[in-house]
């Protein structure tokens, strides 16, 4: 992202800032400023729903992009993975993207059980989505603890790029034993069409900021994890050079 | 050598220093037995016992199968063996299935020793149409817990805080297996009147998992125990 | 009537969301900046 430069004088909240990304994150901001005053405010209530509609302008935006999420950290791994297309850069992408999809797919749990307890009168139920989504939800918490074990960079980035292909290998797996375990499950209570002008138009405002947000926190998140990464290579040079002037 | 011979030669020495320790015998064995009796107490209803036996008893099995993998692993750990089989060039692949193949022995004896508790301890009957289908699920489910186990016990090997981390890996990784076995053995002992034939389009899952785990195991057991 | 009784998980619900999203943000900078004070200004290929 070699858009444009800032100069490091320019007050800045974080030292990962470019004028691009200060440009993105005003829009996100700007778009959920957007979501909150048409979500809770300005959109009708649904006429089955009532006000529970309101929370499926947050539910459904982070749901897609905890698995847009989880799909490019797929992806940044399966390129990692490839010869020619090796670099820290895609393994440190598919990290960000990963701990960023973990807080969406949180988020996702959290409201998602809100909306059920109002619109099902229970928090939960054992459908294959739901269940699909929270096995999701552990299985990438277990590959952040996993990028934690140590090693070198290299290591590090092989050894968290196969247990990312491992778990793309156990979405579906556990999707479909879910499904048949419990094949009555309860099916979407928003039918298609049912929502109006105002309350397509607050989804789709989640969806447009919700994607800004999650670009902008993938940007600086890998860029912190680039400033960690060099923070370790410079801790073993200066060892290597302490340990030099020993001998 | 090729990765079979080596396979057979790391099953071999595996179930030599199982059998020489016997922790299988002395400990895992007792826990899942302790783990069963537990059971019994948490729901503390005869008839629901045996309802939901299968289940339980494939719970038991995975609560075990942590253990038996964090043991096989602390063997080859403890020395740097793994690190010494690598640097001697032993194919990965190699180790991987004998591992595996070790693994598959000891849970077989693990799982008969579980079934035998449930009949004793949660009235479990089992029925001469339903052998084939037991048997079948216990082969196709156990492979598939072997190849899991042994992938995931080697990430977890020698890193700092392993005995926290395996459980978080493998048991949402093994989640369809408790499912499609718990179904199919359902099926096979006639649980809430299943019939065998209900048990079948389980085995297929239990067959591709194993199938699956086995290939990506096989081709990614080098790079995750890469030091 | 219905809606008042509601209302509280709607509100919590983008409460959460957009607290653990601003909590998540905050937490990174901070660690961006830890990180940035052990390095020189020049290590930083984006600025």
């Amino acid at each position: 992202m070699n858009l444009t430069s800032s100069s490091s004088s320019s007050p800045s909240p974080s030292p990962t800032s470019t004028r691009f990304t200060r440009a993105l994150g005003v829009a996100a901001l700007v778009g959920i400023g957007w979501l909150v005053l048409f979500g809770l405010f300005l959109s009708p209530n649904d006429r089955v729903q009532k006000t529970g509609v309101r929370i499926l302008y947050i539910h459904v935006p982070s749901a897609w992009l905890a698995y847009l999420a989880f799909g490019v950290t797929g992806l940044s791994s399966a390129a990692y993975l490839w010869k020619r297309t090796r670099n820290l850069q895609w393994d440190r992408v598919a990290g960000a993207s990963a701990e960023v999809g973990v807080l969406f797919m949180g988020i996702t749990l959290v409201s998602g059980s809100l909306w059920g307890r109002i619109s099902w009168g229970q928090f939960w139920t054992w459908d294959a989505r739901l269940t699909t989504t929270a096995f999701l939800f552990v299985t990438y918490i277990g590959y952040l603890a996993v990028r934690d074990l140590g090693g070198t960079h290299q290591q590090r980035a092989k050894r968290s790029a196969v247990m990312a292909l491992l778990a793309v290998l156990e979405v579906p797996l556990v999707h479909f034993s879910v499904k048949w375990w419990r094949p009555l499950h309860q099916n979407e209570t928003v039918e298609k069409g049912k929502l109006n002008g105002l309350m397509l138009f607050s989804l789709f405002i989640g969806l447009i900021s919700f994607t800004l947000l999650y670009v902008w926190l993938v940007i600086h998140r890998q860029r912190v994890l680039a400033l960690n990464d060099q923070v370790d290579d410079r801790g073993l040079d200066l060892a290597l050079a302490a340990r030099r002037e020993e001998s | 050598m090729n990765a079979w011979g080596i396979a057979r030669l790391v099953a071999a020495k595996d179930l030599r220093v199982e059998w020489r320790s016997r922790v299988l015998i002395n400990q895992v064995l007792p826990f899942a037995t302790l783990v069963m009796v537990m059971f019994a107490f948490a729901l503390d209803n005869d008839q629901t016992l045996t309802r939901v036996a299968p289940g339980l008893v494939w719970l038991a099995t995975m609560f075990s199968l942590l253990v038996v993998v964090q043991r096989s692993f602390a063997v080859e750990t403890a020395d740097g063996a793994l690190d010494a089989l690598q640097v001697a060039g032993v194919r990965p692949a190699g180790i991987f299935l004998g591992k595996s193949l070790a693994l598959l022995a000891q849970l077989a004896v693990l799982e008969l020793v579980l079934m035998g508790a449930a009949v004793v301890l949660y009235r479990t009957e089992l029925h001469a149409g339903g052998v084939v289908l037991l048997v079948t699920t216990y082969v196709a489910a156990t492979t598939g817990l072997a190849f899991v186990g042994t992938l995931y016990g080697g990430l977890a090997a020698g890193a700092k805080g392993r005995e926290t981390l395996l459980p978080l890996l493998m048991l949402p990784v093994v989640a369809p297996v408790l499912i499609g076995a718990t179904r199919a053995t359902e099926a096979a002992l006639g649980t809430e009147g299943a019939t065998p034939s209900d048990g079948w389009p389980w085995i297929g899952l239990l067959i591709l998992f194993a199938a699956l785990f086995g290939v990506g195991g096989t081709m990614a057991f080098g790079s995750l125990i890469d030091e | 009537m219905v809606a008042m009784l509601h209302a509280p998980y709607v509100i919590g619900s983008y409460v959460v969301t957009l607290g653990g999203i601003a909590l998540y943000t905050v937490g990174m900078f901070a660690r961006a900046r830890k990180a940035a004070k052990r390095l020189p200004d020049e290590e930083r290929p984006w600025s």
